[in-house]
């Protein structure tokens, strides 16, 4: 048993995230700028979420939060029911490894790493051998289309290809939760619509979905979509 | 064991690496001359000191060494006129010192005549040491052919000697060595024996014995030699009375050393009136050496200390830089979930992999350098083992210390600003 089980339940009757009046607040100077401004949300289980806002609305935020990548400054967030508000560094760092897959906007993938051991990262932090991580990462880059360019550099492929390594590693832990930001900023339409065709797909199989956008045609593929202003739920759609 | 429990992060540390090849190669210089500086700086001194050690060893650890020598104002009359010198050790000093110290074992008394050896047409300048069987006990040679001095020697007169190694190739060449009969002076003596002798060439220190030396019964050098010695030089002739050249005594115990050569200096001192006499105490030149080393460790230690500091900030340089620029990547691995440690253990490796890669190559080359010194200048050169593991702890060492800051450094990133970094 890993000291994440020990964190996480796997009640699969609760909902995926729960946050609960949460305030993010940073302190410029004297001035206390509210990041969040008391946000309380339910994301359910194999939900598809779009966030939208302008700069500055509190969406990064949100999602840095919901990655537990950040704390927030008061208020609760549950994840699949356990609340994570104030663990420390070490056990967020274990949700993030077992239970939360990132897609960024440039990708962020390893630039003197092969595709392959891209995908392979968070076995590799999981210590999960290295036969087996190959097996997966196969399996994984073959889901995305991409089993001709495992020993590949990044630098090597389109956007859009360096996108779906993204999204094969994001995968590689299996992870419930899926959070993207602004997955398609830096892909031209049609690689976009790829991109998103296959975030639905996981979608359908059963990840939640939560992705930051501020692009509306491409927050349609998404059921719900949260609308933010200042730190703050503006309106909820779908 | 931990190299194979850190065996991917080692794998990975080596990759990343090998990234820049000529940074991380760059960046190992500071180890490579700092260690192999080290080792060969350690092996050059050490070998030095061997052969300075050895060479007092040589003499008897335990030995004390009383040499005949004329008074310094009776030197510069030497020209004047002729007349009679009367110096050195005497007869009865012998008693004296075996007698008057509980801690001296064995005396041995050396008589030393300047004399040409003849056999049939070879001739050669000899050093005629009459002395007694201790001697061989005293100085320890090892006897190649025939026997040394016996006591039956002395009783009876015999009229034998034991020659060097070296004398009896010069003198007896080819020719069957014991049993020989030589012309030493103007009498005859049977070669009995034949001893290695010491070749105290080069080192300030000089040993008992010479290769140019032929040992006879001391009575029979006395009986055949006299006292008296005349020596002519261009225009005077100097004549000088020396009953003993020198005498060696044996102390039980390298404690007692020390003391008893203090206490046979003030008894001579009572019946001799000039200070015609030398003691010298191998053990306190072999204690002088040893400190000597101590000095010269200490100093290589600090020259070592100091260029492999220089050494690991380098290497802490170019981590640091390293760490700001991998920023992204370390953001990465955090938001996928490396924890803090894992990413300090792959920084560190990197230094260790880095520092102690450096140190191996430093001991390749610190382990050639003496051979070359060896090879080339034929100076003897001593690569201890330990110096060896000590500069590869040291090594490894400097890694883990100058690698750690930046490894914390890397690891205190916040993921979210790391992951903005361009």
């Amino acid at each position: 048993m890993t000291s994440a089980q020990k964190h996480i339940s796997t009640d699969t009757r609760k909902p995926e995230a729960v946050l609960e009046d949460i305030w993010k607040t940073y302190t410029m100077g004297a001035e206390k700028v509210h990041a969040l401004a008391g946000v309380s949300l339910v994301f359910e289980r194999g939900s598809f979420w779009a966030i939208l806002g302008t700069s500055g609305s509190g969406k990064s935020t949100l999602l840095n939060l919901l990655g537990c990548l950040d704390r927030p400054t008061s208020g609760r967030y549950l994840l699949r029911g356990n609340d994570i508000s104030f663990m420390d560094d070490d056990a967020l760092s274990e949700i993030r490894l077992r239970n939360i897959g990132f897609i960024f906007q440039s990708f962020n993938l390893i630039q003197q790493s092969t595709v392959e051991e891209n995908i392979e990262l968070p076995l590799y932090y999981q210590g999960i051998d290295a036969a087996e991580s190959r097996n997966r990462a196969r399996k994984l880059a073959t889901m995305v289309g991409l089993e001709e360019r495992l020993n590949h550099r990044p630098m090597e492929l389109s956007g859009g290809q360096q996108q779906r390594v993204a999204i094969a590693r994001s995968l590689a832990n299996d992870p419930g939760l899926l959070l993207a930001d602004e997955p398609t900023g830096n892909l031209d339409s049609q690689t976009s619509a790829e991109i998103m065709r296959l975030l639905c797909k996981l979608n359908d199989q059963g990840k939640t979905i939560i992705m930051v956008t501020h692009e509306p045609d491409i927050a349609a593929f998404a059921h719900k979509r949260l609308y933010m202003k200042d730190g703050a739920i503006e309106r909820l759609e779908g | 064991m931990i190299f194979t429990k850190y065996l991917r992060e080692i794998k990975l540390g080596i990759k990343n690496l090998m990234q820049h090849k000529l940074r991380s190669s760059l960046t190992m210089l500071g180890m490579v001359f700092g260690i192999g500086s080290v080792i060969a700086m350690l092996a050059v001194g050490e070998g030095a000191s061997k052969q300075a050690l050895d060479e007092i060893r040589k003499l008897g650890s335990n030995n004390i060494i009383i040499t005949a020598q004329k008074p310094a104002d009776e030197q510069n009359q030497q020209n004047t006129r002729i007349r009679m010198s009367i110096y050195g050790l005497l007869y009865e000093d012998v008693q004296r010192v075996s007698q008057g110290f509980l801690n001296v074992l064995k005396v041995v008394p050396v008589k030393i005549v300047r004399k040409e050896a003849r056999l049939g047409e070879r001739v050669m300048d000899m050093r005629i040491l009459g002395t007694t069987p201790d001697w061989f006990e005293l100085v320890r040679r090892p006897l190649i052919a025939g026997r040394t001095l016996s006591r039956y020697d002395l009783e009876n007169f015999c009229n034998v000697v034991v020659l060097t190694e070296h004398g009896a190739r010069r003198l007896l060449a080819t020719r069957s060595t014991v049993g020989q009969t030589i012309k030493l002076g103007s009498d005859y003596f049977e070669v009995i024996g034949v001893v290695r002798s010491e070749n105290s060439q080069g080192g300030g220190l000089q040993s008992p014995d010479q290769q140019i030396d032929a040992y006879v019964p001391l009575n029979v050098a006395k009986a055949t030699f006299g006292d008296v010695f005349t020596m002519s030089s261009a225009g005077s002739r100097t004549r000088e009375l020396v009953e003993l050249h020198q005498i060696i005594a044996e102390v039980d115990d390298t404690a007692n050393v020390e003391s008893t050569a203090a206490g046979i200096e003030s008894m001579l001192k009572i019946f001799h009136k000039k200070k015609d006499y030398t003691i010298s105490v191998p053990l306190a030149l072999l204690r002088q050496a040893e400190s000597t080393k101590r000095t010269f460790n200490i100093v290589l230690g600090s020259i070592a200390g100091i260029s492999l500091l220089v050494g690991g900030i380098g290497i802490m340089n170019i981590m640091l830089a390293s760490v700001t620029e991998r920023t992204r990547e370390i953001g990465i691995r955090r938001a996928i979930g490396a924890k803090r440690r894992q990413i300090i253990i792959q920084f560190l490796i990197e230094t260790v992999v880095l520092s102690t890669t450096g140190g191996l190559i430093g001991i390749a080359i610190g382990i050639f350098i003496p051979w070359l010194i060896t090879t080339m200048a034929k100076m003897p050169t001593v690569v201890t083992p330990s110096s060896v593991i000590l500069s590869l702890g040291i090594s490894s060492g400097i890694g883990i210390i100058f690698g750690l800051y930046p490894a914390i450094r890397a690891a205190s990133l916040d993921p979210i600003i790391a992951l903005r970094h361009e």
